[in-house]
């Protein structure tokens, strides 16, 4: 075998084990996560901790329980707000984006969807904290709502495209109207799809810190008035972080895992129904 | 996608359905103007305060003193995200090729699943995570190494505090990674199977199959998603709140504490000492705003040239 033969099958080698090294690097942090969260939160898992309200630094007992309704008030407000226009809009890509507007919106909505959390924080201050100068419920709703509209749209958008067009064709043939055939036909086909995308954008919400902290702030009590500040687990997880005691460094870590185990058992739902869905199609 | 059929538009349903689809789709374009007017509505106090030169380039902030500069958080920001695409694009871009070109198809949707989940964990949990075992662990071990072996570049001085640029660098890299490599691997796929078995016909190995025919027709694709990601990587707000160190100022070395553009808005907004404060706070999301649209549209148009396909590769 000639020499250069033999180093470019080395190089060969090489590259292969350098992508395979990179897999492991990105596998790494997600261990490690995983792993700390549950080993360290584990332990001060208990029932009381889901129901009990926060007790001050150095008491014992106490939980999180106004937080976690909080954050599923939270969530279902911003769903009331933002499940409609995200479905809709996506609906109107699906049926009408191929026209010049369609696709400047299609643009605005991936653009959108890069607009950092932060930010739309500060957006719904100025539309519901600045005239009703109070921190509420309803303004972290709406900025979770802003969050999930743009995704949710282009996921609709595309699950309704997966419907196949000889249904919409086979429909129209036997004289039903456009507008019966996209609601009765094609949206009812794709409707498995978008629970599961709404599944999701669920999911992301509860994760959300950023857009609350000065919406919906914090509340060491419980509340279901949208109209008064609210407690959730992630703006919790945070203030328990940052604080400097060692107990309530150990409640972040059991917060986190609630968080977690939350988020995580939405997105395997998701998994779950769209697997099932496609199996039932095939 | 049939085009709106003209005739059926005299059925009062379909005209009906019609005028509700436009305005399904207009109230997106709604959100948008919102975010943008709602954010120069809290903004419009800071302008009787300072000027735009003054805002953009001043390297002070004291709210107390209404002296409004924010030069150190877009220093802060810039630099944590470049560190951060720095270290995510090559194990993207690696993780990715591994993916689609080397490793077995029972491979594939198990690693997936596993990049999924990493961008499923929330960022303060992120956040939680970088506190208690990531600056840990710079301050002991990585910090006191790069110090010693890289002294020399001015990157790599000063006493290893553990919080700091390279903590939040690092950490929005692990999170923006899946954003890269996600979009990598929806890349590499377009990719036509006729290159690859052009170049094997030629002789290539794998590798070189992949550097000189796979990776030239990603390549703008590729750089789309770093692009993404590094958009990602300036908005990102908790995790890198709880690691950067929050001091206002600008530092050469990267164990230096710093402060981010979300960061600050995340600490000052709710306890913000007034008005102009708010709006400076505001200003700043703006920058952001501004920032991450500009970066957005240019990563889609280059994501989505590459699903075209080069013009010339055409047949």
């Amino acid at each position: 075998m000639s020499s250069a033969l033999v180093r470019r099958r080395a190089v060969d080698r090489l590259m292969t084990a350098l992508a395979a090294v990179a897999v492991a690097v990105a596998l790494v942090p997600l261990a490690s996560v995983l792993w700390l969260v549950v080993s360290r939160g584990a332990a001060g898992l208990s029932w009381a901790f889901f129901t009990h309200l926060p007790t001050p630094v150095g008491e014992p007992g106490g939980g999180i329980g106004n937080a976690l309704v909080g954050t599923l008030y939270l969530v279902g407000l911003a769903c009331l707000i933002g499940l409609p226009v995200g479905i809709g809009a996506g609906v109107y890509l699906a049926e009408r984006g191929d026209s010049p507007i369609g696709r400047g919106i299609r643009f605005t909505a991936d653009v959108l969807s890069g607009v950092p959390s932060i930010v739309v924080g500060v957006v719904a201050y100025g539309l519901i904290v600045v005239p009703m100068k109070r921190f509420s419920a309803i303004a972290g709703a709406v900025a979770l709502a802003i969050l999930m509209v743009p995704t949710l749209a282009r996921s609709t958008e595309e699950l309704v495209r997966l419907v196949p067009g000889a249904l919409r064709e086979a429909s129209l043939a036997l004289g039903v109207p456009e507008w019966k055939t996209s609601l009765r036909v094609v949206l009812r086909t794709a409707l498995g799809g978008i629970v599961t995308a709404v599944l999701i954008a669920v999911a992301r919400a509860a994760g959300e810190t950023a857009p609350l902290l000065f919406t919906a702030l914090n509340n060491q009590y419980w509340n279901l008035k949208p109209d008064q500040p609210t407690a959730s687990l992630t703006v919790q997880i945070f203030n328990y972080a940052i604080s400097p005691y060692e107990d309530w460094h150990a409640k972040a870590w059991t917060a986190a895992l609630v968080l977690l185990l939350l988020v995580g058992s939405l997105n395997l739902l998701a998994r779950f129904l769209s697997r099932s869905r496609l199996r039932s199609q095939r | 996608m049939p085009a709106a059929p003209l005739r059926a538009l005299r059925n009062p349903g379909d005209r009906a359905w019609s005028a509700l689809l436009m305005v399904l789709g207009g109230a997106l374009l709604a959100v948008a103007g919102i975010i943008v007017l709602a954010l120069w509505d809290v903004a419009r106090p800071l302008g009787g305060v300072v000027s735009l030169k003054q805002f953009v380039t001043g390297q002070e902030w004291d709210p107390t003193s209404d002296a409004f500069g924010a030069l150190a958080f877009v220093y802060g920001t810039v630099v944590t995200s470049l560190v951060a695409v720095v270290v995510a694009v090559p194990v993207s871009v690696g993780l990715g090729i591994f993916l689609v070109e080397m490793a077995p198809a029972r491979v594939r949707p198990v690693v997936s699943f596993l990049i999924e989940t990493l961008a499923a964990i929330p960022s303060v949990v992120y956040g939680l995570w970088g506190l208690f075992v990531l600056v840990p662990w710079l301050r002991t071990s990585v910090e006191p190494l790069l110090g010693r072996a890289l002294g020399f570049l001015p990157l790599f001085q000063g006493p290893p505090i553990g919080l700091g640029y390279l903590a939040a660098g690092l950490i929005l890299a692990v999170m923006i990674l899946p954003t890269i490599a996600s979009i990598t691997i929806e890349v590499l796929r377009t990719v036509p199977s006729t290159l690859r078995e052009g170049a094997y016909g030629l002789g290539a190995t794998r590798w070189e199959a992949i550097r000189m025919a796979v990776l030239p027709y990603a390549r703008s694709g590729i750089v789309g998603g770093a692009l993404l990601g590094l958009g990602r990587a300036l908005g990102e707000t908790m995790a890198v709140t709880m690691v950067i160190g929050n001091s206002p100022t600008i530092q050469t070395s990267l164990f230096a504490p710093g402060y981010t553009l979300p960061s600050v808005i995340a600490n000052e907004f709710a306890e913000a000492t007034g008005e102009v404060h708010t709006a400076a706070l505001a200003g700043l999301g703006l920058v952001l705003f501004g920032l991450t649209v500009i970066l957005n549209a240019l990563a889609r148009l280059l994501v989505q040239a590459v699903g075209r396909g080069p013009a010339m590769g055409r047949p």
